[in-house]
This record gives C-alpha cells, structure tokens and sequence, in this order.
C-alpha cells in the first residue's frame, strides 16, 4: 500500500490527516462491499443467503443463456433509442444555448436544470399520471377523436420516461463543448457559401465529435442502468437488466448470479468510461497540435 | 431561413438563438420538461380524488400528508439520514479534496479513480452490494433504538455523496493562492493551523455548495436505500414508491411536490453559493 516514503507537498502527518479517513471509509464501504459481489460472482447458493465461493464461471456462463442475453440487448437498444432520441432532441438546445446572450444562456441553462435536480421518482411518477389511459394526453387525443392508447406499461412508455429523465445528461456536455467551439469556423463557412444545415453536418458536428461522443456516453452509461423507470412505466416485456438484477437479490435468491449480472453491467459502464477518457485524451493531444 | 437571421441586425448569421425554427424547438423541449411537473403540482391542490379534471383549490391533501403518522416518520427519517450524512460527506470529502489538490503519494491514481467511481457506478450495482454487506459481512445491528436503526442507509449515503463534495472542493482549490498559506507559515503558523485558518476561510462557498449538494442527493435516494434499508426503516422516497406503486392519487401528487420544492430550493441556494464564489474570484 502507500508508503510514506514518497510522500511530497506538505509534512507526513498532514497527509494523514487528511487522507488516512476518506481512504478507509471507501475501502471499508465501497471496495469490500463491491468486492464482495464481485467474489459472489464466482460461486454458487447454499441455502438462503450463505454463498460458497468456489471460483465457478457458471453464472457468467448463465448470462449468456439466451433470456438473459436478450434481456441485455434489450437494455442495449433501449438506452441506445434513448441516446440517439436525446442527441437530436439536446442537440438545438445546446446550439440555442451556446449563442443565446448571457441573460438567455443562464435561463436556458437553468431550465434544463431544474428537472435533473428534481427527484427521478416524482419525475417518473410524473409522467405516469400524464400517460396513463385516463391522464392528460389520451385527454388531448379524445379532444381530436383519438384514442384513448395503452400507453403506460409499454415499451413506448419506457423509452419516453428514460428520454425524459436524460434529457439534461446530454444537454449539459453537449454545452459545454459547444461553447469552446471556435465560431470562426462557422463564419467561414457561411461565407465560403455553404448553407446553415451544410455548416452544421459538415462543419459543427465534426469539429465537436469527441465532445458529442462524451455526451452520449454521460447519457447512454445511466440510462443503461436504469432501474426505476422500466419497473414504474414498462409492462412485463420491458425489463431491463437492473430489474433482474433487484429480481435475482430480492425475490429469486439466487445472489451468485445477481452479482454476476451486476458486474457484467459494471464491466459494460467501464469499458463505456475507459474509451471516452481516451477519446478525450485523444482529443487534447489534437488540440496541443 | 437565412432572412430570418439578418432581420435581426448584428448578431447576423451566427444567432442561433433568434430563428424562429430553432426557438419553437426550445420552446417544445421545455413544454416536453415542464408540462408533466407543473400538472403534477397543481393537480395536489386539486378538490377532488381524481386527478384530471381541475375541481377548485384545496389543500387538504396536504392536510393529510401532515396527519399520515408512517409517512411523516419516513420523512423524519429522510431529513436524519441527509443531516447526518451531509456532516460527514463534507468532512470525508474536504479531506479527500486536499489530499489530492496538495500532496503526490504513491497510489494517488488509484485513490483519485476510486474517489471518483461512486459517481459512475450505476446505482443498482452500488444498491445489491450495500444489501450485501449489509445483510452477511457487516449486519447492522436489529431493533435499534432510532435514529440508531438508519445507521446503514446513511452509511451507504455518505459512500456515494462524499465523491461529489470532493469534486467540488477540489475544482474551488484550484483558485487557492498558495503564497497565502506560505505567508502564513513565515508568521509562524503550523501546518495544520495554517490550513485551518487560511485555507478553509477559502474554501467556505465550495462547503456550502457540497453540503448541500450532499444533502439533495441523500433526501433524493431512491434505488440505494431501496436495497439498504430493512422493513422498518423507510425514508420518504421508499414511502413515495410504495405509494406510487399503488395508484395515481392527489396525496402521491402532495408528497411529491414537497419532495420537489426542497430539493430545488435547496439546489438552487446551493447554484447561488458557487455564483457569488466565481463573480469573488474574478474581482479581486
């Protein structure tokens, strides 16, 4: 472990002082506790909860069985149809955002904040009442003679909640990489005689791509564990993995394989993060050139 | 399109913000945002049980939010576990802060990386593996006297808000001027009282801004509390779940909007804090 001998920046005991507590509380209350899951991975049930670890690759092997295996693409496609739908819904927000003036920026910036702050269960229970069969927009359809349409319980409902919830995850790094944006670039452009939407496919997006890439992470890695929203809006179709996750510790017992799902989902959100900080590096060694 | 943009004047052809087109699209996003809140704010208000047709104002379901004994002990829970969770996030996560802003050590990447997982861990991982410890490595002790009882949930609380007071104390030491603190230690001052007097008089709008930074994410918790907490200690979101679960009704609406308004007043307070911080910096 850490030894004080390459200690800099200040005298030994202030460096304890300061490190020695968050260090053991993480370790004692984030590393064990993940180890140990990640231990469980490899063993098997011995009654209720006593599991023995024996080092099997069983419960990997069982997360390739087919009904989980399509439980995880599901979960792919669904977070994958979320992303895609909040980077072209995020995407004329940013752009409106990055040349609004001042004033206008921080109202802008404010208003998609709000809902990121407030709570993701009063926000889904939220859009429950405003889906059901008796809420506001069957109410709407029945105006225009429409309707009334089942769509809480759906797939439907579960890509809408998750949109709806994730908005603000793209909006906010989609921002902030488009306000670095050098809008020269732009000017030359239009004046070179490329059209509005030529600059922005041809122009914008490409020079903002790393950016755009970390956005989309910062929204797919959450929505892909999302598990509040697929248990209040889906049906019984719509189950993502962190509910068979809840399923395998809550009601199946069977924590062995739990953990095995839980890590796979763990492995899936840190690959995701290992290949944007090397996108971004990638991207600051560009930008040193 | 592009005649829209001249019209405008100055601003020319990069006004984004002043097309007409793009404008209506903002427009629907925020209606898409707001549309589903603001119903579920007035329909708690509404005099009636059911939850479409507007009936005229009340405020008794708040009323019988106040008098529902399981739903007030939850939120007395709630507020606890934030209070006491909130002290030592700030404390862990300032300490953590430092020792990453001052000092080299060998394993700092680890720490650093670790520090900062509990933000990107999905939530349910994070849940079974509290439920887990909780449940066979370390079982918090049964049938203790409150708020002794909450002890795992606010442990499993300061775990994943502590990361984020970090973040932010940190991004606030930047704009520390160390000759300060080497001033200080010239007149005589110890390490320790250096920083205590120079260095945290600095830091005080990145505390505030963390604590209650900690204390919002804490009171917000659904999914970690969900798999930490045993049948007997329920926090007001688990409460709201159950409820929620249930059906759609004007109490579900009350309780949410409480919800809400802290957590936004409390965000909000928070935003200002690191406002009037950055506008401290720039004029010195």
């Amino acid at each position: 472990m850490t030894t004080a001998r390459g200690i800099s920046g200040g005298s030994r005991a202030a460096f304890w002082t300061v490190f020695a507590i968050p260090a053991v509380w993480m370790l004692a209350f984030f590393v064990v506790p993940l180890s140990i899951i990640w231990a469980y991975s490899f063993g098997r049930t011995l009654g209720l909860t006593e599991v023995v670890v024996t080092g099997t690759p069983d419960n990997y092997a069982r997360v390739f069985d087919p009904v989980y295996l399509y439980i995880f693409a599901k979960s792919l496609v669904f977070a994958g149809a979320t992303t895609a739908i909040c980077l072209i819904i995020g995407f004329p927000y940013a752009l409106v955002m990055t040349f609004a003036s001042t004033r206008a920026k921080i109202l802008l910036l404010l208003a998609i904040m709000l809902p990121f702050w407030t709570n993701l269960l009063v926000r889904t229970y939220a859009l429950m009442a405003v889906m059901r069969t008796e809420g506001w927009v069957n109410e709407a359809f029945g105006v225009i003679g429409l309707g009334p349409f089942e769509m809480l319980h759906t797939n439907f409902a579960v890509v809408t909640g998750l949109v709806y919830v994730h908005l603000p995850f793209i909006v906010l790094p989609l921002f902030s990489t488009l306000d670095r944006l050098d809008r020269s670039l732009i000017e030359a452009s239009l004046d070179l005689g490329a059209g509005h939407l030529r600059t922005i496919f041809q122009v914008v997006i490409p020079v903002v791509w790393p950016g755009i890439l970390s956005a989309v992470l910062l929204c797919f890695i959450p929505a892909l564990g999302s598990y509040l929203t697929p248990d209040l809006l889906g049906g019984p179709d719509s189950q993502m993995i962190a509910s068979v996750i809840e399923r395998q510790f809550k009601r199946a017992n069977d924590w062995p394989f739990g953990a095995a799902l839980s890590f796979m989902l763990m492995y899936l959100t840190l690959a995701a993060m290992a290949w944007r900080a090397l996108a971004e590096r990638r991207a600051a060694v560009r930008d040193q050139r | 399109m592009r005649l829209f943009a001249r019209k405008r004047g100055e601003a020319g052809p990069l006004d984004y913000a002043g097309r007409w087109s793009l404008r209506s699209w903002v427009a629907v996003v925020l209606v898409f945002q707001y549309l589903p809140l603001a119903s579920l704010v007035l329909f708690s208000f509404n005099n009636s049980k059911r939850t479409i047709r507007w009936e005229g104002f009340t405020f008794d379901w708040y009323g019988r939010l106040a008098s529902d004994d399981a739903l007030i002990g939850a939120f007395a829970n709630s507020l606890t576990i934030a209070a006491i969770s909130t002290v030592f996030s700030v404390l862990l996560g300032t300490m953590a802060a430092i020792a990453l802003w001052r000092f080299r050590f060998p394993g700092k990447g680890v720490f650093d990386s670790v520090i900062t997982l509990p933000i990107v861990v999905p939530e349910i991982c994070m849940g079974v593996a509290m439920l887990v410890f909780f449940g066979t490595v370390a079982p918090w002790p049964r049938d203790l006297v409150w708020p002794l009882d909450l002890g795992a949930i606010t442990i499993a609380h300061i775990t994943f808000s502590f990361p984020f007071v970090t973040v932010v104390v940190r991004a606030r030491l930047a704009s520390f001027n160390r000759e300060m603190e080497e001033a200080a230690r010239d007149l005589g001052a110890s390490e320790l009282r250096a920083m205590r007097d120079v260095l945290l008089p600095h830091l005080r709008p990145a505390l505030i801004a963390g604590a209650l930074l900690a204390f919002a994410s804490s009171l917000d918790d659904f999914v970690i509390t969900f798999f930490t907490a045993g049948p007997n200690t329920v926090t007001f979101p688990v409460k709201i779940y159950s409820m929620v679960r249930f059906s759609v009704t004007p109490e579900v609406n009350a309780a949410s909007t409480v919800l809400m308004a802290i957590t936004i007043a409390l965000t909000l307070v928070g935003m200002k804090m690191q406002g009037t911080d950055i506008a401290s910096t720039e004029s010195p």
